[in-house]
């Protein structure tokens, strides 16, 4: 392998605006390595390795004439495909967008231009970020690099998948219940789901407007602070963006975690959790009682609920979300002879079977006469949901859990029977009810060679405490620097 | 049979007069080629977020103000969800549960009596783009589709149903234009669609409680429109029960041509719109101080102005009303009391006999000679080609005796085709009023010379003789004698 391919995004940020190496080289390594890989993974929708050195030639001119560049200064990046990159196909995984060309920018990559970055390609998802594993996509699956008989979980497959492949350093997914961690957790690597309201959803096509929240994908906790600096921030074209200062991420990675106060909720500790997983995660937990943490058991006693609440709530609001591709007015129009014909064939045609089932759903339970008995009380059981972790938060500072009760499964084993998919993000929905920032990161193997995550979550906006945490026991394991074997 | 009572509640849509949409940034102006004034929020693109234009919601507080809501102090946005090519988004965002304003009131006045009307809930919404069938007289086998007006802001005003007639429905709306017209929060424009609406029409016997089934009226463009449509639509619901049918609750197109509604869809078809909070938009919270500064900028209301035009300048009751009614009408005419001299001056709020006097003129002058040609020629105030300042000074002449009140109209009809000032046409066409009373005194004795008889009619008591010799003066005078100077001079060479 490249040893370009080798390095993290900041040590090859700070290489290439030392000169040591030009973005042209890196990208042009991470290019050719995604050729070399991308046919067995399939993580792309759409690649731009045209654009990518077109950007590449800016940054290194910009360098070599003593401009002042961004943090993420001529850094490949890889952005999911539900997230607008303005010239650039965005296709959300779904026929109903196979040919939609982004007529703007998305917030969040204003603010990557910004910084610097450089965009190699569309990554693969669950169509309109609905599913677990990347098999919900009009265009293909998406391989686990690990074993490629297995999914790289989802909806953000196709990002979580080119970072563990090493197609790109970094990678921006969005997680709607666990479509960032769930993923991360799967192809070991970090994936980060901020607060809700930290980044800008501008641009990100909506699923579920109130739990949708972009975030990182990266090998290094160091990298996500890095990337989430990049693009954490208020945005005044998001009404549920957070006017709050953005700390520097990366500055308090380094301090001590002694003292820091840990919760294991025992909702998470279950039986129908893989012996393998929980063994992982508690040696991981013996790792931060080592670093002085103060570990104890918790109870969120509303975690049973999570699930259901979050399968009324996700689709009622992607029930209207996903109502404005009609063919009317752009992408996928199916043959018709009049309006009706016209709604019902497009749609028909143009959304796979999850999305027509979660609009079912939704359109079900926001129904005249059957709204309180779902949409309604599922709001209020959400805010007990919320209430648990406040409480929580009170006694400790970040809590701990496995990301997903089993490693990745294999490729066609869930898909005839969605309740058992929908379980594969019992342990990662709450953190989206909450509003809550959450990570997965790497803390072991299966004895299959298949990853294992750890999940850890903590108060609105304490997103700082989550990386040092992750940083610190980075510091101590290598999970994090093992790679799967790829030609 | 018996008596049966008529039960209307209207829905008026608004467009709110903001420079810019709603949600969005886009223009907002009428009549631009279709498609222009556009982004991708306005036309549903994948990934846009809406932001609240803080001027829409700070109109719509001002009118619930004037109608005396309550304000509500936590509002929310909510989706009402339908499929239509003019909704791209295919949802509208409105307000459903806790609107902006509730429970207000307008009063009219109708045969003399005033009555009032409770206003249920004003509620912001944006409004939908427009769709082509037709291209000039060429009916198209397809639609097209202007996002133009899509996400413009309007309010929604629901009143509850204390309507009974279709005149107090037309009274209610002349009303509500009227106060809204003076917030400046509309224009108003019924043609350009952006005063719109819809009726809930039923009847019941007189004197039953429970309200009977309603019909839902749509497609009214005009005031006389919503007044035959309600007629319309009581007179079909009177000939179903007369026949011993039973009125359906439906929703109905009016036609404006044919003067006759017809059913555009049941109770069984209508839309589940699954109202639901946008989770897109946070609440808007409203706190004492915002709505205490816009108090504060609450302009004058038809009403208070109707009285100070009658308390303090001393119209009629019927004149202040009238000119009253429209905001720009009321702006005209104070603008021209100005240069009529009906202003009071110096130091003093009350005008002196001199001034109240060129306040009722004007008044008069405005109605009868300026609104009458102004509906003549299909024209509104604002449209008007004299400008007030020159229709206040011709009043000035007319007072003070410079111009007769015939050669005043005489003038006003040239400036109202010419659109010159008065002195000038008065100028062309020699129209100085001769009020000197030694050259008056000059005709009356020609006069007097040329007919003895009427001298001897007029000794015998015969009053009308001496109107044959006040217009044989005249005429000596071309028209331009003071008519009260010649009167006058006549009855002393007479005595």
């Amino acid at each position: 392998m490249n040893e370009i391919l080798g390095l993290s995004a900041a040590e090859l940020a700070k290489k290439i605006r030392g000169k040591e190496l030009s973005s042209a080289e890196v990208t042009a390594a991470f290019l050719d390595h995604t050729t070399a890989c991308e046919p067995g993974i399939h993580a792309f929708v759409t690649r731009l390795a045209e654009d990518a050195l077109q950007q590449a030639a800016v940054v290194d001119g910009k360098i070599k004439r003593g401009e002042s560049v961004g943090a993420l200064a001529g850094v490949p990046i890889a952005v999911k495909d539900n997230i607008m990159v303005a010239g650039a196909r965005t296709t959300c995984s779904s026929k109903i967008l196979e040919n939609y060309i982004a007529p703007y920018d998305a917030h969040i990559i204003t603010r990557l231009r910004a910084a610097d970055a450089v965009f190699v390609g569309k990554t693969n998802l669950d169509e309109f970020a609905m599913g677990s594993s990347t098999e919900n996509s009009a265009f293909g699956v998406t391989r686990n690099p690990w074993n490629r008989e297995y999914i790289p979980g989802g909806s953000s497959g196709g990002s979580a998948a080119a970072v563990a492949a090493r197609m790109a350093p970094l990678a921006i997914g969005s997680d709607t219940g666990g479509s960032i961690r769930q993923p991360a957790a799967c192809c070991g690597v970090v994936g980060f789901k901020p607060t809700y309201g930290r980044v800008s959803r501008y641009g990100l096509v909506a699923f579920a407007s109130s739990l949708d929240q972009i975030g990182p994908f990266s090998t290094t906790v160091e990298d996500t602070a890095l990337l989430l600096s990049a693009i954490a921030g208020h945005d005044a074209g998001d009404s549920t963006s957070v006017n709050a200062p953005v700390p520097d991420y990366q500055a308090g990675l380094s301090r001590s975690i002694k003292g820091l106060k840990i919760g294991l909720p025992k909702e998470y500790f279950i039986a129908g959790v893989d012996r393998e997983v929980d063994t992982a995660v508690k040696n991981a937990i013996e790792v931060f009682r080592k670093l002085g943490a103060e570990v104890r058991e918790i109870s969120l006693p509303h975690t049973a609920y999570a699930v259901a609440v979050y399968y009324i709530l996700a689709p009622s609001e992607a029930s209207a979300n996903l109502a404005r591709y009609d063919g009317v007015k752009y992408g996928f129009r199916a043959a018709c002879d009049n309006l009706l014909e016209e709604y019902e064939n497009t749609r028909g045609e143009g959304f796979g079977g999850e999305v027509k089932r979660r609009i079912m759903l939704g359109t079900y339970a926001l129904s005249s006469g059957y709204y309180d008995a779902y949409y309604g009380k599922a709001q209020k059981v959400r805010t007990l949901v919320k209430q648990d972790f406040d409480r929580a938060f009170a006694e400790v500072d970040l809590i701990v859990t496995p990301t997903a009760p089993t490693t990745a499964f294999k490729i066609g084993e869930k898909s005839a029977d969605p309740l058992q998919m929908y379980l594969s993000d019992i342990f990662t929905i709450s953190c989206n009810l909450a509003g809550i920032p959450g990570i997965s990161m790497p803390c072991g193997f299966s004895g299959n060679g298949l990853p294992i995550g750890m999940q850890m979550m903590a108060a609105p906006f304490a997103e700082e405490t989550i990386l040092r945490a992750g940083y610190q026991y980075q510091q101590q394991t290598a999970w994090h620097t093992k790679r799967p074997p790829l030609s | 049979m018996s008596q049966f009572e008529t039960v209307i509640g209207l829905e008026v849509h608004a467009q709110l007069k903001t420079d810019s949409k709603i949600f969005c940034g886009c223009s907002t102006q009428y009549g631009a080629p279709p498609n222009t004034n556009i982004c991708p929020v306005c036309t549903g693109q994948p990934g846009v977020l809406p932001v609240l234009n803080r001027k829409a919601v700070s109109f719509l507080v001002t009118t619930g103000l004037a109608l005396g809501c309550s304000i509500n102090p936590r509002s929310l946005f909510a989706r009402k969800q339908y499929f239509y090519p003019d909704l791209p988004k295919n949802y509208q965002i409105s307000q459903y549960e806790l609107p902006l304003a509730e429970r207000g009131c307008v009063d009219i006045v109708v045969a003399g009596e005033t009555k009032r009307i409770r206003v249920h809930r004003i509620h912001l919404e944006e409004d939908a783009g427009k769709l082509l069938h037709a291209i000039g007289a060429r009916t198209l086998d397809y639609s097209l589709v202007d996002l133009n007006r899509t996400g413009v802001p309007l309010m929604e005003i629901v009143s509850e149903p204390d309507l009974r007639s279709p005149e107090e429905a037309v009274a209610y709306l002349t009303k509500l234009k009227s106060i809204l017209e003076y917030l400046g929060v509309s224009d108003c424009d019924m043609e350009e669609g952006k005063f719109r609406c819809d009726a809930n029409v039923s009847i019941r016997p007189v004197g039953q409680k429970e309200l009977g089934t309603k019909a839902e009226i749509k497609n009214m463009n005009s005031f006389s429109g919503v007044r035959d449509a309600i007629a319309y639509e009581v007179e079909r619901q009177k000939n179903i029960i007369a026949s011993g049918g039973k009125i359906v609750q439906e929703t109905r197109l009016w036609n404006a041509d044919t003067k006759e509604s017809h059913s555009m869809r049941s109770k069984e078809e209508a839309h589940d719109y699954r109202y639901f909070p946008d989770p897109d938009l946070v609440p808007i919270e409203l706190d004492e101080r915002y709505l205490d500064s816009l108090r504060k900028e609450l302009p004058e209301l038809p009403e208070a102005r109707c009285a100070r035009l009658v308390g303090v300048l001393g119209l009629s009751a019927y004149d202040a009303g009238v000119i009253t009614a429209e905001k720009a009408l009321a702006d005209y005419y104070e603008e021209a009391l100005k240069t009529a001299g009906g202003e009071p001056h110096g130091k003093t709020t009350t005008p002196d006999a001199a001034e109240t006097s060129a306040a009722k003129m004007l008044a008069n002058w405005t109605i009868t000679e300026l609104i009458g040609r102004l509906n003549t020629a299909g024209k509104t105030i604002v449209q008007s080609p004299v400008v007030p300042q020159h229709l206040g000074r011709l009043v000035f002449l007319v007072r003070t005796g410079a111009l007769s009140g015939k050669m005043g109209k005489t003038v006003i009809e040239e400036m109202f085709i010419s659109g010159r000032p008065p002195e000038e046409i008065i100028k062309e066409k020699g129209l100085v009023q001769i009020s000197d009373e030694t050259a008056i005194g000059k005709l009356c004795d020609e006069a007097l010379t040329e007919s003895p008889k009427a001298i001897e009619e007029y000794k015998a008591g015969k009053e009308r003789a001496l109107g044959a010799l006040v217009g044989l003066v005249m005429k000596k005078s071309k028209g331009q004698a003071n008519p009260a100077a010649v009167n006058k001079i006549l009855k002393e060479k007479l005595s």
